[in-house]
């Protein structure tokens, strides 16, 4: 069997999902024994319309860009979506949550409506994206563990349970103890809790657990006497496009 | 030959940060049009950070590079710092800097090593450069890798980094993390010696193209400035960071509103080529050394010349990381706890990063939420002098085969490492490719 082509491509992003690869360094080696990159604008002058399955990063933020990734879905039988830009809109979508118009007057002033622009949303809103690898960045492993599953038709196991399972693992103690606060019971574990670790909270870059309880976050809240607004503010980070309306 | 015809556009230059176009016309030997465009979607970072607490700016600001992630935040701490005013402790001085020192590391190998070789080999990527140099493409991963360990050892993470916090850093390396830190990078000399022996073999292969230009760089008066300076620039005269807007006066051009930027002269460049020029005599030996050997001398007006001098900085940036982590052995290493209240105010926050000088700013109201906001981004710096060193190569080189002249304007693209993505939020192309 010849090895499958792969293609990377990226939209409104800072290209850390594509480095994330790149930092695989001799293990990127091993990756390439299975597979042909046939377009990597980052890294190859090459590029091939030929393709079997595109890796695709970065949010959906201007119409002219929908006609891009439609044809990109046209020519791959695989659509991956990478790091959370992609698969929610990420940190984009932290623009979704003023009005647009001012959002694009303080940007661009009076030159405001020369820049294109629209609601940044993950790819998955203009066309059907069959992985997702989520995390902003994306881990390394998650997305080595995605490849392997999509080289051999299977489903990649990726946990749905909030990351204080992730966290209490990695003993780390909550940062609610120390009054800070954090997205963590509503975020989709697979990631160790890394930040937890690092000394930071977690923001919620891998997007929202399916079914989140977020009435019960914020019961936790108050039990600490932490602000509701406050927690607002840290799942607008991360959740704008993934949180019901109202 | 092209007998003096060229009907270039490149749609989206390879191997580079993001997307950059060029678009060149000649007929019979002259040049009617010559551009350098960015088609790269904006994202606003400036009015995302609106209404945001101080404590997650950098969180959010570092998103806007993944390549120059750590000098994002840093400069984007030091803003909320200098706003709040808070100081740093010696020990987080430190870390800083070395926090510096592995991502530019990181960024410049990346360059040398994966962006720029296969041009001078002839190769379209690195892939190929892994069957016929496997050696050489080995050492330059490793080199990598080790700029990665370093970053994850002091930030916590490669990209997007999370030990960087407003007032220090929330976790610090072990004594026994920093000692084997220090081993690696002693025991990358080889490695480095390797690939500088390399990069010293296809030299030659850089193009010989002068344009005199004002350079502008960090310059600090007791050091090689990365971390910290005054603004400075070959022309010589200096400003506190406090001045920048000064400096980096933006600027519309008649037929492209692309806003560029100028101080003295008609353009400026910022980055590698542009600190050695500046600050070269504070390297260390062994770096002047290398310079020396590989025939970089200041002042060069070369731009192919600043992935040399990227390489330059890589050999001063191991060598002074052993010293930092020297420095940090003999004091001891502990956690610190950072206490922040939070103030109204403005701060500028200045970092040199591997493209050039990056700077935030921020306002602050009495709650620490930030009302203003504006991120200069080195790229954004370099473009007009793109623009400028394609209207001065393109006419030397009209009359050689269109592959010839297309590779030689991508390559000199590639000189400037440009991050194209960050510097979109303000670059402006008028797309009338005619
Ligand atoms: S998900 Fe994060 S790392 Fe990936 S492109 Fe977006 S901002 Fe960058
Ligand atoms: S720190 Fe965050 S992720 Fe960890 S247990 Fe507490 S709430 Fe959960
Ligand atoms: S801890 Fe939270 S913010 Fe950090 S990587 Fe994991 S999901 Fe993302």
């Amino acid at each position: 069997m010849s090895k499958p082509k792969i293609a990377f491509f990226d939209f409104a992003g800072c290209e850390g999902d594509q480095l994330t690869v790149v930092n695989l360094e001799e293990a990127l080696l091993d990756v390439l024994e299975h597979v042909e990159i046939v377009s990597f604008r980052e890294a190859m002058k090459e590029h091939s319309d030929d393709y079997d399955i595109a890796f695709i990063e970065g949010s959906c933020t201007r119409v002219a860009d929908e006609a891009r990734l439609k044809d990109i879905r046209k020519n791959a039988k695989i659509v991956v979506a990478i790091g959370a830009c992609a698969t929610s809109g990420g940190i984009n979508a932290l623009k979704n949550i003023r009005p647009l118009e001012t959002v694009r007057k303080e940007v661009y002033g009076e030159n405001w409506k020369d820049y294109d622009t629209y609601r940044a949303r993950g790819i998955g809103e203009v066309i059907d994206v069959d992985y997702k690898v989520y995390g902003c960045p994306m881990t390394q492993s998650e997305f080595v563990k995605v490849v392997k599953s999509l080289l051999t038709g299977t489903q990649p196991d990726i946990p749905n349970y909030p990351m204080c399972v992730d966290c209490k693992q990695a003993g780390n103690v909550c940062v609610f103890e120390k009054g800070q606060t954090c997205v963590g019971p509503i975020t989709r574990a697979g990631c160790d809790a890394c930040c937890v670790t690092e000394g930071a909270t977690c923001w919620g870059c891998r997007g929202l657990v399916n079914d989140p309880n977020v009435d019960a976050h914020k019961e936790v809240l108050e039990k600490y006497n932490l602000s509701v607004d406050e927690l607002t503010k840290r799942m607008a980070t991360y959740f704008t496009n993934e949180l019901p309306k109202g | 030959m092209s007998n003096g015809n060229l009907n270039i556009d490149i749609h989206y230059v390879t191997r580079v940060e993001g997307h950059g176009n060029i678009v060149v016309n000649a007929k019979d030997g002259n040049v009617e049009n010559v551009q350098w465009q960015g088609p790269e979607a904006p994202r606003y970072f400036e009015a995302m950070v609106i209404g945001q607490k101080w404590d997650m700016l950098h969180h959010i600001t570092s998103r806007i590079c993944g390549i120059c992630s750590i000098g994002h935040t840093s400069a984007s701490v030091k803003a909320t710092e200098n706003a709040m005013g808070l100081k740093l402790s010696d020990q987080s001085e430190l870390l800083r800097r070395l926090a510096i020192h592995a991502e530019n590391l990181q960024s410049h190998v990346l360059h040398v090593g994966y962006l720029v070789l296969p041009d001078l080999v002839g190769v379209g990527s690195v892939i190929p450069l892994a069957t016929s140099h496997p050696n050489e493409v080995k050492t330059v991963i490793k080199l990598h890798r080790i700029a990665n360990q370093m970053s994850d050892l002091v930030c916590g993470r490669t990209i997007h980094p999370q030990r960087i916090i407003p007032g220090g850093f929330s976790k610090v390396p072990t004594i026994d993390e920093l000692k084997g830190l220090k081993d690696t990078l002693l025991s990358a000399a080889p490695d480095l010696t390797a690939v500088g022996n390399l990069l010293k073999a296809l030299a030659p292969k850089l193009p010989n193209f002068t344009r005199e230009t004002e350079y502008v760089s960090l310059t600090d008066k007791n050091e090689y400035a990365l971390y910290d300076g005054l603004l400075g620039s070959s022309l010589g005269d200096t400003a506190p960071i406090t001045e920048y807007e000064t400096w980096t006066n933006e600027f519309c051009v008649p037929q492209s509103t692309a806003k560029y930027t100028k101080r003295k002269q008609d353009s400026l460049m910022v980055g590698a080529l542009a600190r050695f020029n500046i600050n070269h005599a504070q390297l260390t030996p062994n770096a002047k050394k290398y310079a020396e050997e590989i025939g970089l001398v200041a002042p060069c007006y070369n731009t192919f010349m600043n992935t040399v001098a990227q390489f330059v900085e890589c050999i001063y940036m191991v060598d002074d990381s052993v010293r930092i982590i020297d420095e940090l052995l003999h004091r001891g290493i502990k956690e610190e706890t950072v206490e922040v209240k939070p103030k109204a105010g403005r701060g500028i926050g200045v970092v040199d990063v591997p493209r050039g000088i990056l700077i935030h700013d921020y306002t602050y109201d009495d709650d620490g939420v930030c009302t203003k906001a504006n991120c200069i981004i080195p790229t954004n710096q370099n473009h007009n002098n793109i623009q400028r060193d394609m209207e001065a190569l393109v006419p030397q080189i009209v009359n050689k085969p269109q592959a010839e002249v297309e590779l030689l304007l991508e390559m000199l693209v590639r000189a400037y490492d440009p991050c194209i993505s960050c510097s979109t939020h303000y670059l402006k192309v008028n797309f009338n490719n005619k």
